[in-house]
């Protein structure tokens, strides 16, 4: 059977193979709670146009022009799938279970049964890795948004008091975010207009020489906007680790916790805090 | 016990799971809070050159027995443009972009074992070992 008929046997055959195709899918257990009926059917009657058109160009190379559209159409299918919370393998079946009613017509209309359904298969195989392929793909670009999205909620800079602002940082610094929390927290001192600004590491398990380059940055450019900073939270792991790399912190003001650097920012404002003698 | 792995750098994304990998590895084989410190700043520092300098590579990571001690052993390597002057490389504060220059050899004194060898125009590849 040549590809172009083929072609013909899917387009004369459409609305059966549509109702047979539909009712495999129910059989191999469909996302009833995820897709509805008409959406399926839908689906299933444009991958089976699509199929028709590239089949009648030829079956044999999958990479060739006449296939970009079905591709374009898995492409989007499996992405969407993908976010709606369907499992790759819950897209590749919609695939799969076209095997059998196309397999069935073949039998009925072929001389060659078996070299035609090979290829058929060869080429459903093809589809449903694509599929597999793209969920992949868009599974990865859901990850990346999501660690972006982590960059903008973790840069809360507070004011303690009037005059002194803290940034608790916590979490691994790569450069991106760093730089971020860094200008976060320098735009907010000119906003402010803030003396002190405390930057408390306690919960950054990892200071390498880039953090401790950001950090020092930091340090010099308020420095350069009329603020001291003071750096909080260095653990005894953290600062052992400094001292070999050899990263020297120069004249940086450290303090063991956020509560010292407070204390010690509050004195240098002249701020007394008394304890009622009274209650 | 005896598991090795190995991780893609292709992004900055995978030297924060390098860090977290490697922090496991340094957890089962036993070691002390300082040196699992060290030995995750020190794959931080080789993989971020690897990353920049070498555009990219690979981590591997064991964690295995030397010398009758529990261990931890990271390979680092890249395909980029290898280091002309491995010596001059490894001089506190030698940097040829705009880092502090003690990657190297600041990772150099955070572990028990370092080597390091470079292929001009083929990559570079950083052994690093920490043991209990
Ligand atoms: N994998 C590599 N491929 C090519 N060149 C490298 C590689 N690793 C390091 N180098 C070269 O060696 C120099 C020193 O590296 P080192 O890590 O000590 O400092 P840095 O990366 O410049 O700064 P820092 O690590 O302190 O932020 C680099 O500037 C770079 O020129
Ligand atoms: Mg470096």
């Amino acid at each position: 059977m040549p590809a172009s008929a083929i072609a013909e046997l899917l387009q004369t055959h459409e609305n059966e193979l549509l109702q047979e195709w539909t009712i495999a899918q129910r059989a191999a257990g469909i996302r009833a709670d995820l897709i509805d009926e008409d959406t399926v059917i839908a689906n299933s009657r444009e991958l089976l146009k699509l199929l028709t058109v590239a089949a009648a160009a030829g079956i044999d190379d999958f990479e060739s022009v006449q296939w970009s559209p079905i591709k374009g159409m898995l492409e989007r299918l499996s992405r969407s799938q993908s976010r709606q919370g369907f499992t790759p393998s819950d897209t590749a079946t919609f695939i799969f279970s076209l095997k059998e009613p196309l397999f069935s017509r073949i039998q009925q209309y072929s001389d060659d049964a078996a070299k035609d359904i090979w290829q058929i298969n060869q080429l459903l195989d093809k589809l449903g890795l694509y599929t597999v392929e793209c969920f992949m793909t868009g599974r990865e670009a859901i990850i990346r948004e999501q660690q972006e999205s982590m960059l903008e909620l973790s840069t809360p800079v507070v004011e303690l008091w009037k005059g002194i602002l803290a940034i608790p940082l916590i979490g691994s610094l790569d450069s991106n975010r760093t730089q971020i929390v860094m200008e976060a927290l320098l735009e907010k001192i000119v906003q402010t207009e803030s003396d002190i600004a405390i930057i408390d590491i306690t919960g950054v398990p990892t200071v390498d020489t880039m953090v401790a380059q950001h950090l020092l940055k930091t340090v010099t450019a308020a420095k350069l906007m009329g603020a001291k900073c003071i750096i909080s939270g260095i653990r005894p792991q953290i600062a052992a680790t400094i001292v070999h790399l050899g990263v020297e912190l120069g004249d940086v003001i450290t303090k063991a916790s956020l509560a010292d650097a407070f204390q010690m920012a509050l004195k240098e404002l002249n701020v007394r805090l008394v304890t009622s003698a009274t209650r | 016990m005896g598991k090795r792995e190995i991780f893609p750098l292709k992004q900055e994304t995978d030297i924060v799971l390098i860090r977290q990998r490697v922090r496991q590895a340094a957890e089962a084989a036993k070691l002390g809070l300082v040196s699992q410190t060290k030995i995750v700043t020190a794959a931080s520092e080789i993989a971020r050159n690897a990353l920049i300098y070498g555009g990219g590579g690979e981590c591997m990571i064991e964690d295995t027995v030397r010398n009758g001690r529990n261990a931890v052993h990271l390979v680092i390597t890249d395909q980029g443009k290898g280091i002309a002057d491995i010596a001059k490389a490894m001089v506190d504060g030698y940097t040829s972009g705009n880092g502090l220059g003690l990657g190297l050899s600041g990772a150099k004194r955070l572990v028990d074992e370092f080597i390091i060898e470079s292929d001009l125009g083929k990559g570079t590849r950083v052994e690093l070992w920490k043991w209990r």
